[in-house]
């Protein structure tokens, strides 16, 4: 070959080469999910991390097991990390239309989750045929995935928050395990108790950076009575008396008793790691915050209580929920649905089965026990069948949060908007956390105006 | 009207003509690819890079900037995402904090490499060791860079490296990263020690080609070390400084991983906002992907600005 024609021959393998590897880039499946013998694929994700071997297995053998039954459908598993929403991957998987075919995300997700487009109505192909248990999932969670009378997700998860608590630091500060703190005037004292243990321990712990602050200030001002905005979600409501209340609360531990530790700017894996090398006495926390305590921040369950939320001058007046499901993107056909429909009847609502697996999952160093998901009504079918399950394979010592489940508070969900208003509010909890002098009428006062611009500007 | 002919060179003699050099005068543009096929294909993968990385997304983001999508039905909406981003709370504080940072970034992070570079040039000996030295975190990469600020050295309490120090001096220690005073110098500190390598390098060679004679001569009037820089060294690399002053601003004005990390985001009372983390609070956590395009074509425009200014003053000194 002359050299001039090799340099073509080079330049015209590497214009194809290029235009492969763009091709390859973009390549998509133009199936629609079945074929001409009827078999149907979908994919589905929060399938469990490599490091999550016990929770990985589980997933693997629920999907050979569900195929097994179901030979015409096919699971294709995907995993999108280890907190199945990570709100900036969350996001992008939104904005570019590449979420599965059923995919994951949390109750607050919704509005995100309609605007992006990417959702189907789901309510004419969810009933009790789809879904056996359907009738006795609570219909507050339906409601919540719910907009404008149609359904766009089936909740498989549901939580509230409560006040976690380390028995080894109460023993050791000579605090009773079965009488913790009621109030916040309780939680002060105990945290002053701990913190005097010494050794960076601190009594009580709290958020107030990533918008976790504003979080778990909104699950403060609930146990106050509170709200974060007026009923109509159109201004802030919390600069009142009892907004106040939760930041004196906060920043008397902090710089009154010196009991909440000196590093802050917390957000939630700093935090649990800390709980996990037994540094933290009591944070607030949903019940599900001990399992990641032991299974990523290598704590002990045996270690870990709960109670109900405290309340200022008694019990809490309502405490913040939350909870999670699975979406079913848009364009998805009829067999599709029907058979994610099918594969979340099956893990992730069944007694029994998949997340409800208590048997396979007691051996394992996973929490049976825990009062969670708090998913099906009261007194139903499913929620019978569900509590013996669990009480029969309990492999934490249910009597830890005997008292959290005895004692249910009012559970009130997220504040329109609720991350710009966290954002928001973690200027006012990292206030009274990091300046001794602040001024809490003034970052409360800050915080209404700007929470106040933003609804404003959203309207 | 005289008309003059351009007589044609005469070929050297015992040389065949090239067949690319022989071209006809007036060559059709499908020819002109053709002879040059080669160049051509190699560069279409930058300009792919660049079409496909760069200008894609930053027109994409320009529309984007004027759209709405709400109910996965996108309009158009005009000016109203930026007026609803300037109209944030946070849309002031943060270009005051990214301001406040570039201009701390400039006072240390740009006369410090400067000045390292100019003391690694007096160096005789061990010479590439230093510079070793002094390159060496640029190496590592930046979140471990900065997890090592935030848990060694801006530990609050007593246990913290810099507390340590301070303690040690029987001075006060510092919140560090918790006090809104020290946010952006402590993130300044952890910034320049992060990146101020390169800028030395580029100092130094800089240096390295300033004639040896020029200092000889200064010494020679009687010049310090001191006049010496000023006279003779400012103004001899005063491109290289003029050019990493506009790579600085535009760098230190995207200000983002170091509060990510550093600050957990927003730090003590909003004290680490910046105009980049402003952007992805909008895009990913607060369901505003438009407003956060309309950000970061204001941020685009800022910068373009500070470039124009560089261009126009790099012109007249040419």
């Amino acid at each position: 070959m002359s050299v001039p024609q090799y340099r073509k021959a080079a330049a015209v393998a590497l214009v194809a080469g290029l235009g492969l590897s763009l091709t390859a880039c973009s390549t998509k499946s133009d199936d629609k999910g079945s074929n001409a013998a009827g078999k149907v694929t979908i994919t589905v994700d929060c399938q469990p991390v490599g490091a999550q071997k016990e929770l990985l297995k589980n997933w693997n053998d629920d999907v050979a097991e569900f195929q097994k039954q179901n030979p015409d459908i096919t699971i294709k598993s995907v995993s999108v990390g280890e907190q199945c929403n990570n709100p900036p991957d969350f996001t992008a998987r939104l904005a570019g239309g590449t979420v599965t075919d059923v995919f994951y995300g949390y109750m607050t997700d919704l509005q995100q989750v309609l605007d992006s487009g990417q959702a189907m109505d789901i309510s004419q192909h969810v009933n009790k045929d789809a879904i056996p248990t359907w009738e006795s999932v609570d219909p507050a969670l339906k409601e919540v995935f719910t907009d404008g009378g149609k359904l766009y997700a089936v909740p498989v998860k549901n939580y509230s928050m409560g006040l976690v608590y380390n028995k080894v630091l109460f023993q050791q500060a000579g605090l009773d395990v079965n009488n913790p703190p009621k109030t916040w005037a309780d939680v002060r004292t105990a945290a002053k108790k701990i913190s005097a243990l010494g050794n960076g321990i601190a009594g009580y712990s709290e958020y107030s950076a990533g918008n976790t602050g504003g979080w778990h200030f909104t699950s403060l001002l609930y146990s106050q009575g509170g709200r974060v905005l007026t009923e109509d979600g159109k201004k802030a409501d919390f600069n009142n008396p009892m907004g106040k209340q939760v930041l004196q609360n906060l920043k008397d531990m902090r710089y009154g008793d010196n009991s909440m530790g000196a590093r802050q700017l917390l957000q939630w894996g700093d935090l649990l790691t800390n709980a996990g090398a037994g540094k933290v006495g009591m944070f607030i926390g949903a019940p599900d915050a001990t399992q990641a305590i032991v299974s990523q921040f290598q704590g002990k369950f045996q270690d870990w209580a709960m109670a109900p939320l405290p309340g200022q001058d008694g019990a809490a007046k309502g405490t913040l929920g939350g909870g999670e499901g699975y979406f079913f993107k848009k364009d998805l056909t009829p067999e599709q649905v029907k058979a994610g429909l099918k594969w979340i009847a099956y893990q992730k609502l069944t007694p029994g089965k998949g997340q409800f697996d208590y048997v396979r999952a007691k051996p394992q160093n996973y929490p049976v026990g825990l009062p969670q998901p708090l998913l099906f009504a009261n007194g139903s079918d499913a929620q019978k069948q569900e509590l013996e399950l669990r009480k029969a394979n309990a492999n934490v010592d249910t009597t830890n949060f005997a008292l959290f489940e005895a004692t249910p508070v009012p559970i009130k969900g997220e504040p329109r908007n609720a991350q710009a208003v966290y954002a928001v509010l973690d200027a006012a909890m990292s206030g009274v956390l990091t300046n001794p002098n602040s001024n809490i009428d003034a970052l409360l006062k800050t915080a209404e105006e700007k929470v106040n611009q933003l609804l404003a500007a959203e309207s | 009207m005289a008309i003059t002919t351009v007589p044609e060179t005469p070929r050297k003699p015992g040389r065949p003509p090239s067949p690319y050099s022989a071209r006809p005068q007036r060559t059709s543009l499908g020819r002109k690819v053709r002879d040059n096929l080669t160049g051509h294909a190699f560069l279409i993968g930058a300009v792919l890079c660049f079409v496909v990385f760069s200008w894609y997304p930053m027109i994409r983001g320009i529309v984007m900037s004027f759209q709405r999508t709400r109910r996965g039905e996108t309009t158009w909406v005009g000016w109203d995402n930026y007026s609803r981003i300037i109209a944030d709370p946070s849309f002031w504080t943060a270009w005051q904090n990214t301001f406040y940072f570039t201009v701390l970034a400039l006072v240390l992070g740009y006369v410090v490499p400067f000045f390292v570079a100019i003391l690694l040039n007096e160096f005789r000996h061990a010479k590439g060791y230093l510079r070793i030295l002094v390159y060496l975190p640029v190496m590592l990469p930046p979140a471990s860079a900065l997890f090592l600020f935030k848990f060694y050295a801006y530990d609050p309490s007593e246990a913290g490296l810099f507390n340590a120090i301070l303690k040690a001096l029987h001075l006060p220690t510092s919140q560090w990263m918790q006090s809104p005073e020290m946010t952006m110098p402590a993130m300044v500190v952890a910034s320049t020690w992060m990146n101020m390598g390169g800028a030395v390098l580029i100092y130094l060679a800089s240096l390295q080609n300033i004639p040896g004679e020029l200092y000889e001569a200064a010494e020679l009037d009687g010049a310090g070390i001191w006049r010496r820089i000023v006279h003779v060294t400012i103004p001899q690399t005063r491109l290289i400084l003029a050019l990493l002053a506009m790579l600085q601003i535009v760098a230190t004005m995207q200000l983002f991983i170091e509060p990510l990390i550093l600050a957990n985001g927003a730090g003590a009372e909003d004290s680490a906002t910046s105009v980049a983390y402003l952007i992805y609070q909008h895009g990913f956590f607060q369901n505003d992907l438009n407003g956060a395009a309309a950000l970061g074509v204001i941020m685009l425009v800022v910068l373009a600005g500070f470039s124009a200014v560089y261009v126009r003053l790099t012109a007249k000194q040419d």
